[in-house]
C-alpha cells in the first residue's frame, strides 16, 4: 500500500525534474511623486449601484496603498516563458458588480476562456477596445447567462460599459501564465519558474511599462522591484 | 524603305494599344497612378476611384483623417481598423463585401457620407477590394457567418405592447430616451471607439422618408439589434433576445417615428394611442415610470 502512495510521487518528481528546481521572482511595485487625486463616482443616475456602496467610490486609475505602494500593476513574463502556447483549462471572471468591474485589471492567456458576469439589476454593455484583436461590443441585462469570449492576440485592452461611463477596466491578454497582478501593498509573485533568463515587464494602465531581466539558476527567490513615477494629473 | 517605315508604324501601335490596355488594367484609366504594387487589377481600379471618390474625407492612407475629417461629424471610417458599423454579421467579425457595397451604394444617413449610387456596380466592387487592401484583418480573418432573419411577425396591438415592455427592460431608454428622441441620461457622455462625441439614434425625427444608418427596413432595424453598430456604443443584443421578441421591439421603436405613415402606427392609433402602452409589471426601481408619451422626459439632458 505505502509502494502504491510513494511510486506516483517519485514518478512525478523524474517526469518533472523542473519542480525540483522552480525558482521564484517576487518584489513589490512602488511609485514616487505625487499621483492625481482619484475622482469621486457619482452613480446617483443608477440607483440599484449607487445603494451598493455605502462609502464613496472612486476611480481606480490609481490605487495607491501604504508605502508609495502601487496596485493593479500586471508583472509578467514578457520574454522567456517556459509555457507560451499551453492554454488554461479553467476560465476567468470579470464580474460587474455595484457597476464597477471586478478585478479591475483581469489578466489571462491568449485563448483562455473568458467569462462576463453581469451581477446588477441593471442592464451593462460590455464594450473592450480591442486594437489588435477582434473590437466586439455586447449586451448585458440583468440575470442573463455570462458572456464566453477569448482572445488570441496579445494585447492590453480598455473595458468600458457606455451606458455607465465612470467603468472602466482593462484585459491583459498575455501569451504565459506566468502573471500577477499587484495587490494593496504592491506585492506580486511568479513562481514555478525552471532555470532560465526571463524579462519581466510590469504594466500599468496610466504610468505605462518597465522591465528587468532575471536569471533563475536553481531553487531560489529572486527580488525584483518596480518604481514608476506617478502623474500629477 | 516601306518596309522598315511599316515595322516602325507597327510597332508604334503596338505599344499604344498594349500601353492602353495596361493602363486600363492598372487603374491609371481613372487619370491616377498607381505607385503601389501587389494590387490586383481590381483593387488597382479602386485605388483610382478611392483617390477621385473617397480620399478626401478617409485620407490617403484610409484611416479617416482626409482634409475633410477634421470639419467632418461624425468621423469619416478609419479603415485600417477593420470595424464596419453596417454588417449582416456578427459584432466583431468583419463584413461580407455586399454589406459594404450596401454601404456605399445607400450612403450613411445624418453623416456626410453620400450615396454613392451613381457609381458602377463594377466601380463600387473595386472600391470594396481597394478598402480591403487597409488591414491585415482581411487577409488572416474570413467574414463572419451572417445573421438569420427569420421571417417578419405580424403588426399587432400585442406586439407593440411586448415591444413596449422590452425597450423598458432592455434599457434602450438609457441612451435613446423615453420617447426615442435620442436623449436619455447616457446619451451626453457617449463616445465611439475613438473617443468622439456621438448621439443615439433620434426615432422621433423619422418621417416618410427616413432611413436609418443601415437602411430603412425592418428587417434592417431587426439586424441592428442583433449586429450591434460596431464602433459605437450600439452592443448586440444577439445573446440576449429571441427572434420573436426582436420583432415586437422593431414594432414598437416605428411607433417611436410618431411622424412616419407606418402599419404600426396606425395599429397603435386603432388601439387607442400611445397612452394604452402600459408599464411592464415588476420593473426594477431604477426603471422610470412608463407611458412615456404623455409623461415628461425625466432623464434627457
Amino acid at each position: 500500500m505505502r509502494n502504491k502512495k510513494i511510486l506516483p510521487a517519485i514518478l512525478t518528481l523524474m517526469l518533472c525534474p523542473c519542480l525540483l528546481f522552480a525558482g521564484t521572482v517576487s518584489g513589490k511595485v512602488n511609485y514616487t511623486g505625487t499621483p492625481a487625486k482619484p475622482k469621486p463616482i457619482d452613480m446617483s443616475k443608477e440607483p440599484s449601484c449607487a445603494k451598493q456602496h455605502p462609502t464613496q467610490i472612486t476611480t481606480e486609475t490609481v490605487v495607491a496603498g501604504p508605502n508609495n505602494a502601487l496596485a493593479n500593476v500586471v508583472v509578467y513574463i514578457s520574454a522567456g516563458a517556459p509555457d507560451e502556447g499551453q492554454v488554461p483549462a479553467q476560465a476567468v471572471t470579470f464580474e460587474q458588480k455595484g457597476c464597477q468591474y471586478l478585478p479591475h485589471v483581469l489578466a489571462m492567456h491568449t485563448g483562455q476562456e473568458l467569462k462576463v458576469v453581469n451581477s446588477d439589476q441593471t442592464s451593462h454593455n460590455i464594450h473592450p477596445l480591442a486594437k489588435i484583436n477582434r473590437e466586439w461590443n455586447k449586451s448585458q441585462p440583468p440575470g442573463t447567462s455570462p458572456l464566453s469570449e477569448k482572445y488570441d492576440k496579445e494585447e492590453f485592452i480598455t473595458v468600458k460599459c457606455n451606458v455607465h461611463p465612470w467603468m472602466r477596466g482593462y484585459f491583459a491578454v498575455l501569451k504565459t501564465s506566468h502573471y500577477d497582478v499587484s495587490k494593496d501593498d504592491g506585492g506580486f509573485k511568479l513562481p514555478n519558474l525552471p532555470p532560465g533568463k526571463y524579462t519581466i515587464t510590469a504594466w500599468h494602465e496610466d504610468y505605462g511599462t518597465q522591465t528587468a531581466d532575471v536569471t533563475i539558476t536553481g531553487n531560489e527567490t529572486k527580488d525584483v522591484a518596480f518604481t514608476f513615477k506617478a502623474k500629477a494629473y | 524603305m516601306m518596309t522598315i517605315r511599316k515595322l516602325c508604324l507597327c510597332i508604334v501601335l503596338i505599344a499604344t494599344v498594349a500601353g492602353t490596355a495596361l493602363a486600363q488594367g492598372s487603374g491609371i484609366s481613372s487619370g491616377y497612378p498607381t505607385p503601389r504594387n501587389g494590387f490586383s487589377v481590381s483593387e488597382q481600379r479602386g485605388h483610382g476611384l478611392y483617390l477621385r471618390y473617397c480620399v478626401l474625407c478617409h485620407g490617403v492612407f484610409g484611416d479617416g483623417n482626409g482634409d475633410n475629417a477634421p470639419f467632418i461629424d461624425p468621423k469619416p471610417r478609419d479603415f485600417t481598423a477593420a470595424t464596419f458599423k453596417c454588417r449582416s454579421t456578427p459584432t466583431g467579425t468583419l463584413p461580407l463585401d455586399s454589406d459594404l457595397i450596401g454601404t456605399i451604394t445607400r450612403g450613411v444617413q445624418a453623416s456626410n457620407m453620400p450615396s454613392w449610387r451613381p457609381l458602377s456596380d463594377e466601380n463600387r466592387q473595386d472600391l470594396v477590394a481597394y478598402i480591403k487592401t487597409f488591414s491585415e484583418r482581411w487577409k488572416t480573418e474570413k467574414a463572419g457567418e451572417p445573421i438569420k432573419i427569420p421571417a417578419e411577425t405580424p403588426v399587432t396591438i400585442e406586439s407593440i405592447r411586448h415591444g413596449h415592455e422590452l425597450f423598458e427592460k432592455m434599457e434602450c431608454w438609457k441612451c435613446h430616451g423615453q420617447q426615442g428622441r435620442g436623449d436619455g441620461p447616457s446619451a451626453s457622455t457617449l463616445t465611439d471607439s475613438k473617443d468622439q462625441p456621438i448621439r443615439p439614434y433620434n426615432f422621433a425625427l423619422g418621417r416618410n422618408d427616413s432611413r436609418f444608418k443601415c437602411g430603412s427596413e425592418n428587417q434592417d432595424l431587426y439586424r441592428i439589434f442583433m449586429t450591434g453598430v460596431d464602433g459605437t456604443p450600439m452592443p448586440s443584443f444577439a445573446d440576449v433576445i429571441q427572434p420573436n421578441d426582436a420583432w415586437d421591439l422593431v414594432h414598437y421603436l416605428r411607433t417611436l417615428q410618431t411622424g412616419r405613415r407606418s402599419k404600426e402606427n396606425d395599429v397603435l392609433k386603432a388601439a387607442g394611442g400611445a397612452s394604452t402602452l402600459k408599464a411592464p409589471e415588476n420593473k426594477s426601481e431604477n426603471v422610470p415610470p412608463s407611458d412615456s408619451r404623455v409623461q415628461a422626459h425625466i432623464g434627457g439632458h
